[in-house]
């Protein structure tokens, strides 16, 4: 036995090592000390600003002078909502918002599907390319491509044409609410955009949720003489919602809070985030854009305690 | 004897895989029938061409006479209790014994007092209410063997139904499975890699080795008459004898196997092709295993435990009743 050897190792020595036997021997501060940038983050600049919007919306306006009055509080901005014209922007873009993250469910589950079940290795990279490629370009480039594409000069009317449809496309947009001008000006274009922009975020928790269904399931479902239809009803679907609910989470509140795709295409009829931006731009009405902002909020905050009595998030 | 599962040259090839090589079996109705054989052998293949997971890429597959190529699953009366049970874990224990019963729209009061009759057949009656997430290993398995047997199929199929459970539990359920095939007559097909399990549960044993069938035969024909080495090897650890140790020791060559209990052991020299070492002595609680190395050819041999066992670097005679040795043909 040499002099120097002992039983702890001479090179775990110095200052930083002295700092990771401290957060060894308390494994709590090492937790607080990574805790706190994100609650700071989370609890005076993410909270705290929806807060100061939410009290916005409770100060009285003037209203000869447009002046907000912040002495006076009030839910008389609130009662505001409820007339037909507001009402009529919230009905629309829940409506709106509702078949988007249904149509986006539709599609969304066959990819996921496909990507959980049959893809592997190479192909799943390509996979993940596929469905993240089109956040990499700018949301607002995207919007417009699809203006051209959806505009009466644009490609798919072309396409319709040469496959001798035109007839359709037209009986389509002569129909009442979803028709219109052209694909562009209607709620149709609205609709597809929104399914288009949106897809990725319902493809990708579907698939993490399918991923997880162990395949022998699918197996025993079939076993126990489950026909492929009753195997997904039964089994894969309840097992895929928590993914799914996930996914129409963001959906259905990106589609409730977004302004700029109704704007570009879509017939001239307002959605609430363009409220919002209206009332606290040109319209001044702060507090009245501070409401409408409200409602997205109470509307997802509903929409998930339906989802979770619904027992959507039993199996997670 | 109904032939419950017949099969005739039924090949399954995944790609360049030979996963199941022309494999001939005919399983009688009520039978319990054990297939064996290491990972990789394809009797687990074999078990999914049975059930309808796999179909073969060419061969007769019949149950019950009755031709099941390309028959889906959902349409053979045959059930299986998967290796890690498979429980749907969104469902509760009721739920999930009933689940066949509630695809085929049985009214929910018949289809509740049905799924708790087999709860209370594999003792887990009451556990109704629970999450499979909430039950122990040998609970989930139970509720794995109701949920196949509420159906009352001509066949079960259990594929390793045993192995993810201790060994006192593992060997009270293999009395308790062997006792309900009994009950219900129902054939039994069972996939293991545990010789002990299939020598102490099935009426007839099929050894697989690399696709293909080694030997068909109750637990004490493969046990004492192996037709290949690998199936003594691999079936109750025997001594494989080699052609020129076999001509040595009793004149005739020829491969041979020669079970550990068949040799005796007395201290001291004797004859020099029989004499040698002991090199390894472990106790097995009844009995004393030790490895003598007699120039090279080791042999196993298996002593009641007691102050008669030589020790470890003791010299040694060994000696076996040339019946005892049962000869081989040249098939590895």
């Amino acid at each position: 036995m040499s002099a120097a050897s002992s039983a702890f190792l001479e090179h775990r020595r110095g200052p930083l090592t002295g700092l990771s036997d401290l957060f060894w021997r308390r494994p709590k501060l090492l937790v607080f000390l990574l805790l706190v940038p994100p609650l700071l983050w989370l609890g005076v600049i993410y909270v705290g600003s929806l807060v100061a919007l939410l009290m916005q919306s409770f100060y009285a306006i003037d209203e000869f002078s447009g002046m907000v009055d912040y002495d006076v509080l009030t839910l008389k901005t609130y009662g505001e909502l409820f007339r037909p014209a507001n009402l009529d922007i919230i009905i629309r873009t829940v409506l709106m918002a509702m078949a988007v993250t249904l149509a986006s469910a539709v599609i969304a589950f066959p990819i996921a599907y496909m990507a959980a079940r049959y893809v592997r290795g190479r192909w799943k990279a390509m996979f993940y390319l596929a469905v993240m490629l089109p956040l990499w370009s700018s949301y607002l480039v995207k919007i417009y491509a699809w203006k051209l594409i959806l505009a009466k000069e644009g490609i798919l009317n072309w396409i319709f044409a040469q496959l001798h449809l035109t007839g359709a496309l037209e009986a389509y947009l002569g129909l009442p609410v979803v028709g219109g001008g052209s694909l562009s000006i209607s709620y149709t274009g609205t609709f597809l955009v929104f399914v288009y922009v949106w897809m990725p975020y319902m493809i990708l928790p579907t698939q993490a949720a399918l991923e997880r269904v162990p395949v022998n399931l699918t197996d025993a479902s079939s076993d126990l003489g489950g026909t492929p239809w009753q195997t997904f009803r039964h089994v894969i679907f309840p097992l895929a919602l928590p993914g799914i609910i996930a996914g129409s989470i963001f959906t259905f509140s990106l589609t409730l809070g977004d302004y700029i795709i109704p704007q570009i295409v879509g017939s001239s009829r307002l959605f609430i985030g363009q409220a919002v931006y209206a009332h606290q731009g040109t319209a001044g009405n702060i507090p009245l854009a501070a409401a409408f902002s409200v409602v997205p909020i109470v509307i997802m905050g509903l929409y998930l305690w339906m989802a979770q009595r619904k027992g959507a998030f039993d199996a997670l | 004897m109904t032939t419950a599962v017949s099969l005739k040259a039924i090949t399954r090839r995944f790609g360049e895989v030979l996963a199941l090589d022309a494999i001939d079996l005919d399983i009688a109705e009520g039978e319990f029938f054990a297939m064996l054989g290491p990972s990789g052998s394809g009797k687990t293949t074999c078990l999914r061409v049975i059930a309808g997971f796999e179909q073969p890429s060419s061969g007769e597959l019949s149950i019950f006479g009755q031709r099941a190529e390309g028959v889906p699953p959902y349409k053979r009366n045959v059930n299986t209790v998967f290796q890690d049970y498979a429980l749907f874990p969104h469902l509760n224990v009721i739920d999930n014994v009933a689940y066949s019963l509630m695809l085929r729209k049985v009214p929910v009061a018949e289809r509740y007092s049905q799924a708790e009759a087999v709860l209370d057949m594999v003792k887990l009656a009451g556990y109704g209410m629970r999450r499979p997430g909430q039950l122990s290993g040998g609970q989930r398995q139970r509720v794995a063997l109701a949920r196949a047997l509420v159906n009352q199929p001509k066949v079960l199929l259990l594929d390793e139904p045993l192995g993810a459970l201790d060994l006192k539990l593992r060997e009270q359920m293999q009395e308790e499975l062997k006792s309900l095939q009994k009950r219900l007559g129902i054939t039994f097909i069972f996939v293991t890699h545990d010789q002990g399990e299939a020598m102490s549960m099935a009426d007839r044993i099929a050894v697989f080795n690399l696709g293909k069938i080694m030997q068909v035969g109750t637990p004490e024909e493969i046990y004492l008459k192996p037709a290949s080495r690998f199936v003594a090897d691999f079936v109750g650890s025997s001594n494989v004898l080699p052609p020129d140790f076999v001509a040595r020791t009793t004149g005739k060559a020829s491969w041979a196997s020669l079970r550990p209990e068949a040799i005796t052991v007395t201290a001291g020299a004797g004859q020099p092709d029989l004499t040698g070492t002991v090199v390894a002595r472990n106790y097995l609680g009844a009995t004393t295993r030790i490895t003598v190395d007699l120039g090279g050819q080791r042999l196993h041999a298996v002593l009641p435990s007691g102050a008669g066992v030589p020790l470890e670097g003791s010299v040694v005679t060994v000696d076996f009743d040339p019946s005892a040795l049962h000869r081989m043909d040249d098939t590895p």
